[in-house]
């Protein structure tokens, strides 16, 4: 079929622009004769990986735990706002724009309060993840909730339909791509917002890690950091695509 | 025959804004028999869309009376009310026979009749084998062919149609009307239908309620003395031209 084929043209071209990418980086560093403190090969940034002082296992599990543990609970806060939201107008004319204020406040500022407050660990890691996702999860889980056409309602209405089954028939469905593309974004924002943690206090995690061999301009496990990071940030973006490819119908899903 | 199937006495709506008062609906008196098929028309702003919802039951009206069944043909508010927009409306998420299956799904009614009942609509409309494709899937005359079914499910007495047909293509619209036509006849439901176009108007009704807006007012009520089956060349004909000037005349555009 003609769709697979230009899919599969789609696949085929990504891979070799990154695989490109990669050669385009290993001739730089060979013909460029740059000093390897500066820019480690692609060689030897994965060779960073056999130093067993640098516990990347280990290191790359807490950071994971973190990220996760701060997206998920920010995932379940937020849909449950924008619910409560949606069951109540008051609340939401009371709540929403104290919540617009506070998401005005750089979420980073916040890390060293966080230090005093709770100390340093996965689980201040975890909070920083979460506040900087919680927002744009409650914001377009509410808009879903709201952006339904009125004359369903009265569809609705007219066999005598009770709100819940507006809600459970209409609203949360219809609400379901906004939520996605708010958990998009979010899934992106939990990677940074966990990061910064660690670099701000922290004695475990990738980017502890990097902190520690910033030291020793190690600059090789400095690279493999921030892939594994990103890859991270990809495994969990790619779990949200797919779960949204399962739920959502093509035609509704938000780009 | 015995008692009129809709009963509309002196019905007016009055929506209260800010500073002033704005009359949607005044003196519409009208009845409709049980299987007519009843044009509202009017411009916009004249409140047909409004008496229809009144006649939803979605919307209250601050005088006169409505009622609706007789001891014939009694009428559940509940589960004998079906209704069609300009825009189909139908939930992107579900295949087209689960958005028809909605009103019985609301209403609780036995799925698996109800499934092959849906399935028998569809055959109706027109739309057999497009049962499991999704809304995306159809054009805009096929989509509404499905809120169409989706208005038959549960099998209610009366269907109201708010300018089903204003969103398609003039050339899909005359086929529509056709298509409509022989469902009313073969569905036997009486259907209110709002429009703002006169052919469509006299072309589909039994009898045609003319509306004016400015005040909003209810200015005619006649039957159309025009052959059913219809075909599109009674549009050329003498009797529907007179009709047609008479709603015309009406709206102050001759």
């Amino acid at each position: 079929m003609g769709g697979n084929r230009e899919m599969l043209q789609r696949y085929a071209l990504a891979v070799v622009s990154h695989l490109l990418l990669v050669v385009a980086w290993y001739l730089f560093v060979e013909i460029g004769h740059v000093p390897k403190f500066v820019l480690p090969s692609p060689a030897a940034t994965i060779q960073a990986l056999l130093v067993p002082n640098y516990r990347w296992v280990e290191n790359g599990l807490v950071t994971g735990v973190e990220i996760f543990g701060g997206y998920i609970l920010a995932v379940a806060f937020g849909i449950g706002t924008a619910l409560l939201f949606s069951w109540s107008r008051t609340l939401e004319m009371f709540v929403m724009p104290l919540l617009v204020s506070l998401n005005m406040i750089p979420k980073v500022a916040l890390g060293p309060l966080i230090i005093v407050w709770f100390r340093y660990g996965i689980g201040p890691n975890m909070m920083m993840a979460f506040a900087i996702c919680f927002f744009p999860i409650v914001l377009t889980t509410a808009r879903g909730l709201r952006e339904v056409e009125p004359d369903l309602i009265d569809l609705v209405r007219s066999v005598k339909g009770s709100r819940w089954q507006i809600f459970t028939k209409i609203q949360l469905p219809n609400a379901l791509p906004y939520i996605f593309s708010g958990m998009k974004v979010a899934a992106i924002l939990a990677v940074a917002g966990a990061i910064v943690g660690e670099f701000l206090g922290s004695d475990r995690g990738l980017g502890y890690l990097m902190l520690q061999v910033q030291v020793t301009l190690d600059t090789a496990a400095m690279f493999m950091a921030v892939i594994l990071i990103t890859l991270i940030g990809m495994a969990l973006y790619g779990i949200v695509l797919g779960l949204e490819r399962l739920l959502v119908v093509r035609d509704a899903r938000i780009q | 025959m015995g008692e009129p199937f809709i009963h509309l006495a002196g019905v007016k709506k009055v929506y209260r804004t800010r500073g002033a008062d704005f009359t949607a609906v005044s003196e519409a008196s009208f009845d409709v028999e049980a299987g007519e098929l009843v044009s509202l028309v009017g411009p916009s702003g004249c409140g047909k869309t409004t008496l229809l919802k009144i006649l939803a039951g979605l919307h209250s009206h601050e005088a006169g009376d409505v009622r609706i069944g007789s001891p014939e043909q009694p009428f559940d508010p509940s589960r004998d009310i079906g209704m069609v927009f300009q825009q189909p409306l139908l939930l992107k998420w579900r295949r087209v026979i689960d958005n028809v299956l909605l009103p019985a799904e609301i209403l609780g009614l036995p799925m698996v009749a109800s499934r092959a009942r849906a399935r028998d609509l569809l055959t109706l409309v027109g739309l057999k084998g497009a049962e499991d494709k999704f809304p995306y899937e159809l054009s805009g005359g096929m989509q509404q062919r499905a809120a169409i079914a989706r208005a038959l499910i549960h099998d209610p007495k009366l269907i109201l149609m708010d300018e089903p047909f204003g969103a398609l293509d003039a050339l899909t619209r005359e086929k529509m009307n056709l298509e409509l036509l022989r469902i009313w006849r073969e569905a036997k439901k009486t259907i209110v239908f709002v429009t703002h176009g006169i052919s469509e108007a006299v072309f589909l009704g039994t009898r045609v309620v003319v509306l004016t807006a400015g005040p909003a007012r209810m200015a005619d009520n006649f039957r159309v003395d025009l052959p059913h089956p219809r075909t599109l060349d009674i549009k050329t004909g003498e009797k529907f031209g007179e009709y047609s000037r008479r709603i015309y005349r009406l709206l102050g555009m001759e």
